[in-house]
């Protein structure tokens, strides 16, 4: 990993930098300075690192594996004991987290595909020079990245709900049957969308800007030699485009795994969204409602192992070329 | 789609303008309803079709409703929104510069292991964090506070990992090391050097962390209890739970969700111009 190339690299090691003249004392003490600079700049993130990263996920380990049980017959009271993987065992046999996995695979693979596959749409197009309104359209497919989960489902639930909403007053006037946003199946397309919605732009911009990055010369030469857009974006842009899309797709991935303000805003306008829709909904319930702190731990510390192996295992197999690791 | 290459006045490109404007419309179209909606008063809400505006008075008579809900509730949600997202924001980008800049520019043992790490939590998804924060936080008293929402929130892996690219590609090794001849400590090479030409990317993460707080809501839902310690968020959650008993709060629940995006959407507008988006698809030029 190291480049030693690099000699300005503020290395702690004396003498490496050009100021072999200067007196020994203070030369010592810089060298201690430098050694010791890395680690105060790295120090309050470390501190906060381990205060409300480590420290909670350890937290939440070890109640995954304790749970409370009365003791001493009728009279007994309530004691945290260790129970082992006894949480793990029940949270697993639960039907309901299940339920709420599979329907966080149907939600996930209707969000992520459409979601990316738009935002790479339009960035291409953004990248057309002959395309008209470019910078209006840009402004405002990234605009919903400003409005809040809770608040753009709110705004998409008034334009869903009968009776207020402009889509089945359209489809009415029009003599069109009015679609049901609140339906069985058409709930996922609902909420969904919402997630679409608010996360399109963002991923756009993120593809747009890395296609900026490349010289334009390629694209002239290509032009030289005949391609057309169409064959431009497709032999040349989106390879070139697959590191920005593999860390937006792996971002979008923790994102879905993680929903839960949109559909925990519908819930109060339908009587189709359970407490326990999707996993985290599930944990929330868990630990609030039904006041299982330890059931609750074990969910979220087999949710949050899911997402990290499902992340690093994505990136693992596009060979890691999301992130830069040494620039 | 065959366009000249020598022409720059050529024929517009019809298709991709087409899908371009759809996008922008099918993205403008819930923000043009809630602009729309909030004139309207509580009959006409219902009545009315959704994108005829109203000029009947509904507007003021909503805002003042909004602003007289639960004593002023509304404007306290606002201020604690600004309050949690700006110092929050700040704080973060003050951590986030030191500790990008540190990995970027020293080289320490286990200055891998620490960006490994820190790899892995731009991977952990925060919001299962919130539950044992949450009763780590109540263990020592502070859950429920201020503090509860503010602390967590200044951790940012993905803002480290964004400050070390920055600093990396604009923090020249030589700048720092003509600091080093004249004499000037490691703590004032960073703050009169490294962070003035690192601006753009501080400005960055501070917006991306801004909108992040801003639009938080799993982790105040869960550590605060009472009301006036809300974010808008949060406060309007638990405004349009209340709806459904009573639809005459649908009005206001529109005008404060308004009310909330537009100082964002205006901020964001404003600010536009200094992203340095290609931070985050790591194109940053040298």
């Amino acid at each position: 990993m190291d480049d030693p190339g690099r000699a300005a690299g503020g290395s702690g090691r004396p003498g490496s930098g050009p100021t072999g003249s200067g007196p020994a004392r203070s030369r010592r003490r810089r060298a201690v300075g430098s050694r010791l600079a890395p680690v105060l700049f790295l120090l309050p993130a470390a501190v906060l690192f381990v205060l409300f990263l480590l420290i909670p996920i350890g937290y939440a380990i070890l109640l995954s594996l304790h749970g409370q049980r009365v003791r001493g017959g009728l009279l007994g009271r309530r004691t945290e004991v260790w129970v082992g993987l006894d949480n793990y065992r029940a949270a697993l046999a639960d039907p309901e987290l299940w339920h709420s996995l599979v329907r966080l695979v149907i939600y996930g693979l209707l969000v992520v595909p459409i979601m990316l596959g738009l935002a790479l749409a339009f960035a291409l197009m953004l990248d057309v020079p002959t395309a008209r309104l470019r910078r209006f359209s840009r402004i405002a497919i990234f605009l919903p990245y400003a409005v809040p989960g809770v608040i753009a489902t709110m705004l998409w639930g008034f334009l869903y709900l009968p009776g207020v909403s402009p889509i089945r007053y359209a489809a009415e006037h029009l003599n069109l049957p009015p679609p049901n946003f609140f339906g069985v199946h058409s709930i996922f397309g609902a909420v969904a969308n919402v997630a679409i919605w608010g996360g399109v732009g963002f991923n756009m911009i993120v593809l747009y800007t890395s296609l900026r990055a490349v010289p334009s010369e390629l694209y002239d030469a290509a032009r030289v030699d005949g391609c057309g857009e169409w064959q431009i974006a497709t032999r040349i842009k989106i390879p070139l485009l697959v590191p920005a899309i593999v860390m937006t797709t792996v971002f979008s991935l923790i994102a879905t795994l993680q929903v839960f303000n949109e559909p925990m805003t519908l819930r109060p306008l339908t009587n189709l969204i359970p407490s326990t829709w999707m996993p985290l909904m599930k944990i929330y319930r868990d630990a609030f409602i039904a006041g299982d702190v330890y059931s609750a731990a074990a969910t979220s510390v087999v949710l949050a192992l899911a997402t990290l192996l499902l992340s690093l295992g994505f990136l693992r197999l596009l060979q890691r070329r999301a992130f830069a690791e040494e620039r | 789609m065959t366009a000249p290459a020598r022409r720059p006045a050529a024929r517009p490109a019809l298709l991709p303008t087409a899908a371009l404007l759809a996008g922008a419309i099918y993205c403008l179209l819930p923000v043009l309803w809630v602009l729309i909606a909030a004139t309207k008063t509580r009959s006409e809400l219902f009545s009315t079709f959704s994108y005829a505006p109203s000029f009947s008075g509904g507007l003021t008579e909503n805002v003042r409703g909004l602003f007289d809900y639960s004593d002023g509730r509304f404007v306290r949600w606002a201020r604690n929104s600004v309050l949690y997202a700006g110092v929050g924001a700040a704080l973060s980008t003050m951590v986030s510069a030191a500790a990008g800049y540190g990995l970027a520019k020293y080289r320490f043992r286990g200055r891998t292991l620490a960006f490994n790490i820190l790899l892995a939590g731009v991977l952990l998804p925060q919001i299962t964090l919130a539950i044992p924060q949450y009763l780590l936080l109540s263990k020592v008293g502070m859950a429920g506070t201020y503090w509860s929402v503010l602390l967590p929130s200044i951790i940012y892996p993905y803002g480290i990992y964004l400050c070390r690219i920055y600093a990396a590609a604009a923090v020249p090794d030589d700048m720092i090391e003509a600091g080093r001849i004249d004499g000037a400590g490691e703590g004032r090479i960073f703050r009169s050097i490294a962070v003035p030409v690192m601006v753009p990317g501080l400005v960055t993460v501070f917006l991306l962390q801004f909108i992040a707080i801003w639009n938080n809501f799993l982790l105040p839902f869960i550590m605060l209890s009472d009301e006036d310690k809300y974010p808008l968020t949060v406060g309007l959650f638990t405004m349009i739970n209340q709806g459904v008993q009573k639809p005459a709060l649908y009005t206001l629940v529109i005008t404060g969700a308004l009310l909330s995006i537009l100082p964002l959407i205006a901020l964001f507008l404003f600010l536009q111009r200094y992203w340095r988006m290609d931070l985050l698809s790591g194109a940053v030029k040298r």
